[in-house]
């Protein structure tokens, strides 16, 4: 029972979604999760290991510890969320790409050497980017296709990796790696980072995420990163430089999600800014800051999950989820707004909610490691997530001026979905104990001491308190229709300028060449034209010309070449 | 029958050639030219069985012992292109009728079909037979009845290419008869493998080198190396479908079969890696990846753009001979079996597409992908074929590429070798960009997928391209016993 690989289920069902319609659909879409989670919860102990053979390489396709075990039983529960909020989408090729996406996660994390990741590293790109194709928009198509590029990079740089680790190794098991392979490890770091979001590779996923159709955000924003969070965890742990790029990450995102208008891009820096406190815990690498890490991941999947959820619900409703256009939206959504505050409270780490028990685990591991510096930091990006994902997400959409917009509660499928999600935020925030006893590593660790609910509350009051003087005397950033300039700028807009005045300056300098040449040759064939060989002279618009000067070329460089070798043999 | 199947696969053909052209109107010709093709595909078949079974056969023509007579030498090599050729043949009859009809004039069609098969004649010719002149006489046949068949297409342009292609190519040939010549007048023979046992002692002579540069570089005119690959956008584009079918899967591979016969069996091994030909295979290839792809980019019409993507693709294949390791070399024989299945499909495809809306330009196809999709399907799998996706055909052939440069620590072949498939994500990623995302435009009338008949050998290739990307026994066994006879090496 346990040699089956949990991903085959979502893939039948992907395929099996392709030919049903209506209900039957449906209940297939919401099975496959529940029935894959039981499976590996029951059917698949840690340790499960199953070896294939292809081409001469030893592969695994199914290793299970309690660390891919953890993502696993994660994977199985976003994508039941993400299911029943899913539920009304007739698009039948939004639930295929869906399904497929979330069962290569699930390949990912089970997978036991680097070929058999990269697989499904590839079809992770594949399948998501339809979610976001699937808006339709002319944008949606445009940042896809960058989304992709992205995507496919990062998967050729782990093949790469790869080849090389194994020329390097003899061997493509995928357990630690390190830094100390050399080019191998850096290959691979480099692709983990791509898809981690690293600052200055993280713009696909501010420029795609916001694209995607509503329900796609949702499966997007579980996935892909926490696919390379496990990876950075099982390859990189410990590595110091870790801590700095999650640490950078933690913090720049804040700028930026504070002055975004569109919500579900502030939510997608955020998504960066939370990922940047996992990349620290891995950075750190005792056990302590490892389980912060994956436990850190576990929570955000669900209250990040709940978040975009409850703006999907906006943009569903309102068609529109620009900061500067919602406001006074929760006489019209109540449920809605209470769902979306819990998923605010848990982003924001407050006690009893999910993102504090783990939150924690990543900020006394720093202290216990002695990076007070960075400690520091990690608190300022804490109040900043507080700030724009804890007050700034609710405020403007749901309370603010008072738009005028008069609409409907979101959908049943969407509330069920995301009252599923609220009650994982709070049963995890207050039963801590079943989510630490899933952890891979042992440790002895309870959040709720005195010291740590003060300092957090107090670091949220003050937060709120600056919040709200901002906002009062007027030195809160306003919400405005406006672009801001990121990394992307570098080559949505510096390259191409560049490459086109290169280009212009090259065809100028062409154009001038050319024609000093053509009035040579035009006054050579004047005089040519009248000698008797003019009649034998032949019409030169076609590439003849050129493909005889480049096979004399050629043919002059080897036979010099060869000469002047002398003899050879 | 026994051994005369290796001389059977070329006459057959030859024989029916004329018999096609002097049939009646009609479907006859086509029935007598798919049933000639499905003969040579089977022959084929038991030809290479019978060579990895048995080894070398070697057929004397007409009873006269070689050197003096001519001698058919087949081993695993030129059986495994043989079948690539006669097997692409077999598929792309089939496909022809419907096509054929719609594109070629009806009185033109009995001689379209005893060109195409005298096209079959000369390409299976070149792989059958050891001798290296006679190699030249089949390499003619060939070329001449291509330059036919691709003035043929419907455009006023497909005479001018196929008059420059005319032009280019008898180039190519005169230089590679010129280098034959040069190689005679030295060792007086034109036996391949007597060549090769005289060829040691004379290799230090000017003539010897200067006819092996000749050799090469009328046969890398063949092959559309970049950047003497000038003929092939123009000829591949105004060319009727079917002809771009056929000739994109077989022409410029049997002409690679050609180099890698010269290279390494001709020449000894030694010889070649001491001249700068192998360092050329590189640059060449290098450029060729990168460049070709780039080109393909931006392509406005959607026939031109897979033929530059060919030339890519010649590139791929450049580079595996460019090692000259063992490796390298089954990299190449292996790309060049799986580069005919995917770019066969996808000018199948494309061909279904002009069958239907009689126009090849990327931006007459919005939204076709919706009115066609089985036609849009093969396509997308092509493509990814193409850009080399596990679980495709196109991935085994970069796999063993990249393991090839590996090896030799090459690491900017690698490097080009990624970033061509990126590069080729991008250029398939506009043609389904434009047949599938963008609006429909107005003013078309309504579109239906295309024939069974068009779509049934399309998607033979496209789930050969699914096969031969899981199961690799055949492709991989046969290029590494076909490797080891060249390079004169175990792998």
């Amino acid at each position: 029972m346990s040699e089956l690989p949990p991903f085959l289920l979502f893939f039948a069902a992907a395929l099996l979604a392709a030919f049903t319609r209506g209900l039957p659909r449906q209940l297939i879409l919401l099975a496959t999760p529940v029935v894959t989670g039981l499976y590996l919860w029951q059917g698949i102990n840690p340790g499960t290991d199953v070896a294939y053979s292809v081409m001469g390489y030893e592969l695994s396709i199914l290793r299970a510890d309690k660390l891919s075990l953890l993502f696993g039983y994660l994977f199985c529960i976003a994508s039941f969320f993400g299911a029943i909020y899913a539920l009304h989408v007739e698009d039948t090729k939004q639930h295929i790409a869906g399904m497929t996406y979330a069962g290569s996660a699930l390949g990912a994390v089970f997978s036991g050497d680097l070929i058999t990741l990269f697989i499904f590293w590839e079809l992770l790109a594949i399948s998501s980017v339809f979610l976001i194709w699937a808006r339709g928009t002319e944008r949606a198509l445009k940042a896809g296709m960058r989304y992709l590029v992205y995507q496919v990079l990062s998967g050729v740089l782990l093949l790469a990796g790869a080849l090389v680790y194994y020329h390097q190794t003899g061997t493509l098991e995928f357990n630690h790696i390190g830094l100390d392979v050399g080019v191998a490890g850096w290959l691979i770091f480099i692709a983990f980072g791509i898809k981690c979001a690293f600052p200055f590779l993280h713009t696909w996923l501010t420029d795609g995420y916001p694209e995607a159709t509503v329900t796609g955000t949702v499966f997007l924003s579980a996935f892909t990163t926490k696919v390379a969070v496990y990876s950075l965890a099982r390859g990189f742990a410990g590595e110091e430089i870790l801590v700095y790029i999650g640490v950078t990450m933690a913090c720049f995102p804040i700028f930026y999600a504070v002055i975004e208008n569109d919500l579900r891009r502030v939510l997608a820096y955020s998504l960066i800014n939370q990922v940047g406190f996992m990349v620290t815990g891995i950075g750190i690498g005792t056990a302590l800051a490892l389980n912060g890490a994956v436990a850190h991941a576990f929570s955000d999947v669900i209250f990040k999950g709940l978040l975009f959820m409850s703006m999907g619900a906006v943009l569903y409703r309102v068609g529109n989820i620009n900061g500067s256009d919602l406001g006074g939206l929760y006489k019209s959504m109540p449920k809605t707004t209470a769902l979306c505050v819990i998923g605010a409270l848990s982003i924001s780490a407050f006690p009893l909610f999910s993102g504090f028990v783990s939150k924690s685990m990543v900020m006394t591991a720093l202290m216990q490691e002695n990076h007070g510096y960075f400690w520091l930091l990690m608190l300022f990006a804490s109040a900043g997530v507080f700030h724009h994902a804890g007050i700034k997400i609710p405020y403007f959409a749901f309370f603010h001026h008072d738009s005028g917009i008069r609409t409907q509660e979101a959908p049943t499928n969407m509330l069920v979905a995301m009252s599923v999600a609220a009650f994982l935020c709070l049963f995890i925030g207050m039963q801590p104990q079943y989510l630490y006893a899933l952890l891979p590593w042992e440790v002895d660790y309870w959040p709720y001491d005195l010291t740590h609910v003060l300092a957090q509350t107090q670091l949220l009051f003050f937060s709120a308190l600056a919040f709200v003087w901002l906002n009062k005397q007027g030195l809160y950033p306003p919400e405005l229709h406006s672009v801001n300039l990121d990394a992307e700028w570098f080559y949505r807009r510096l390259i191409p300028a560049g490459t086109h005045r290169t280009v212009n300056f090259l065809q100028r300098a062409k154009a001038s060449m050319v024609t000093t040449v053509t009035n040579q040759i035009q006054g050579m064939q004047e005089q040519f034209g009248k000698s008797p060989l003019a009649k034998y002279h032949l019409s030169e618009s076609w590439p003849t010309g050129s493909m005889v000067f480049w096979i004399s070329i050629i043919l002059a460089f080897l036979l010099l070449d060869i000469f002047s070798l002398g003899p050879l043999a | 029958m026994g051994n005369h199947i290796s001389l059977l696969l070329v006459i057959v053909p030859l024989i029916a050639a004329p018999l096609v052209a002097v049939l009646p109107r009609g479907r006859l010709p086509w029935a007598a030219s798919f049933f000639v093709s499905v003969v040579c595909a089977v022959f084929a078949g038991i030809q290479l069985w019978s060579v990895l079974q048995g080894g070398v056969i070697s057929y004397e023509l007409g009873g006269w012992a070689p050197p003096w007579g001519i001698e058919y030498r087949i081993d695993a090599v030129n059986a495994f292109v043989a079948l690539i050729v006669a097997v692409i043949a077999a598929l792309t009859l089939p496909y022809a009728l419907h096509s054929v009809e719609r594109e070629i004039p009806e009185e033109k069609i009995p001689t379209f079909y005893s060109a195409l098969l005298l096209c079959l004649t000369g390409l299976l010719g070149i792989t059958q037979t050891g001798d290296i002149f006679n190699v030249f006489v089949f390499l003619e046949i060939s070329s001449l009845s291509s330059y036919a068949l691709i003035s043929l297409g419907k455009s006023r342009q497909a005479f001018t290419s196929s008059y420059q292609y005319l032009i280019m190519g008898t180039i190519g040939a005169t230089f590679y008869l010129i280098g034959v010549g040069l190689l005679y007048s030295q060792t007086g023979t034109l036996n391949m493998q007597d060549m090769a046992n005289i060829l040691p002692s004379v290799l230090h002579l000017n003539t010897v080198e200067t006819g092996f540069t000749f050799i090469m570089v009328g046969i890398a005119l063949k092959l559309a190396l970049f950047p003497l690959h000038l003929w092939l956008p123009n000829a591949y584009t105004y060319a009727p479908s079917v002809v771009t079918v056929f000739l994109a899967a077989t022409a410029t591979k049997v002409a690679v079969y050609v180099m890698l016969r010269i290279l390494f069996t001709v020449f000894p091994q030694t010889f070649t890696i001491a001249t700068p030909a192998d360092e050329l295979f590189i640059v060449a290839g290098m450029a060729g990846v990168i460049i070709a792809s780039v080109y393909a980019i931006y392509q406005k019409n959607i026939k031109r753009l897979l033929a530059y993507s060919s030339v890519a693709q010649i590139g791929y294949m450049v580079l595996g001979i460019g090692f000259a390791t063992a490796t390298g070399l089954m990299a190449t024989l292996i790309h060049l079996f799986n580069h005919a299945l995917m770019k066969g499909a996808l000018f199948m495809a494309i061909g279904a597409i002009i069958y239907r809306i009689d126009s090849c330009r990327l931006d007459q196809i919005h939204g076709l992908g919706r009115a066609m999709p089985w036609t849009f399907g093969a396509i997308v799998l092509g493509g990814l074929s193409l850009i080399g996706v596990p679980g495709t055909a196109g991935f085994i052939s970069k796999w063993y590429l990249v393991t090839a440069a590996l090896e030799q620590s090459a690491w900017l072949p690698v490097a080009v070798i990624l970033i061509g498939s990126l590069l080729a994500v991008v250029y398939m990623g506009k043609l389904i960009e434009a047949l599938y995302f963008k609006p429909v435009t107005d003013n078309r009338k309504v579109v239906t997928e295309a024939p069974l008949m068009l779509l049934m050998p399309t998607w033979c290739l496209v789930l050969a391209n699914i096969y031969f990307g899981l199961d690799t026994d055949l492709t991989v066994g046969v290029a590494e016993q076909a490797a080891a006879i060249l390079g004169g090496m175990k792998p």
